[in-house]
């Protein structure tokens, strides 16, 4: 069984303020497939350091705004 | 089903096809040997050779409509992760193959023992890749 990651992330909000950039358009710009990019959104994938600042690079925002841990987990 | 081929990359549509090209070369295989005078050798070599043949051409069949898109940092580890699972069977074959062989066992049941291992390789490095292309990664997911 997949133990289901902790980290979320905003890249769907933050691709439909950024002039609604579509998966598509996101794929192309990481060199990725837009499969990729689904998965990323949805959970089912995290991906490289080097792919999560390329992403807020391109969202033109902190990685902190697109990926998020729960407060508290690291003391545990 | 075509909607949702047209869903995955071409890579998904390559570890869709392994598998079960693996294990229908495979029964054929079976089948031919249990039910003909043929020898195993020409048998072995052609369905081998067939499951490759097929492979590919299935394999042109499902991309040829959609864009091809070059492989990215979750291909490939999805790749790697189905390769290990498949190698343990590849390792597992190996490792009867040389039992039989100190045991002075016929080449027919060294080659088969080999050709077993490979199609379960086949076999469940596909199953392997499928499950991590819909589910996620084991063990890479949470980062």
């Amino acid at each position: 069984m997949v133990k289901p990651t902790r980290i979320t992330n905003s890249i769907r909000e933050l691709r439909l303020a950024a002039d609604g950039m579509t998966q598509a358009e996101l794929a192309r710009r990481l060199g990725m497939t837009r499969q990729t990019v689904i998965a990323i959104e949805q959970g089912r994938y995290s991906p490289s350091l080097e792919t999560a600042f390329h992403i807020a690079r391109i969202l033109r925002v902190s990685l902190d705004d697109v990926f998020h841990y729960p407060e508290g987990e690291a003391e545990q | 089903m075509v909607r949702y081929l047209g869903a995955m990359t071409s890579e998904e549509k390559r570890a869709w096809i392994l598998g079960p090209v693996a294990v229908a070369t495979y029964l054929i295989y079976l089948l031919l040997l249990l039910l003909t005078e043929i020898s195993y050798v020409p048998l072995l070599v052609g369905t081998v050779l067939g499951s490759i043949v097929l492979s590919i051409v299935l394999h042109i069949a499902m991309t040829i409509r959609g864009p091809h898109e070059p492989k990215d940092e979750r291909d490939r580890e999805i790749g790697r992760f189905g390769d290990t699972v498949g190698q343990s069977f590849v390792i597992l074959g190996g490792v009867v193959a040389l039992i039989l062989a100190l045991a002075q066992g016929g080449y027919f049941w060294i080659a088969n023992a080999l050709y077993l291992g490979f199609i379960l390789s086949a076999a469940f490095g596909s199953v392997a890749r499928v499950c991590a292309y819909r589910w996620g990664l084991p063990g890479r997911h949470a980062w």
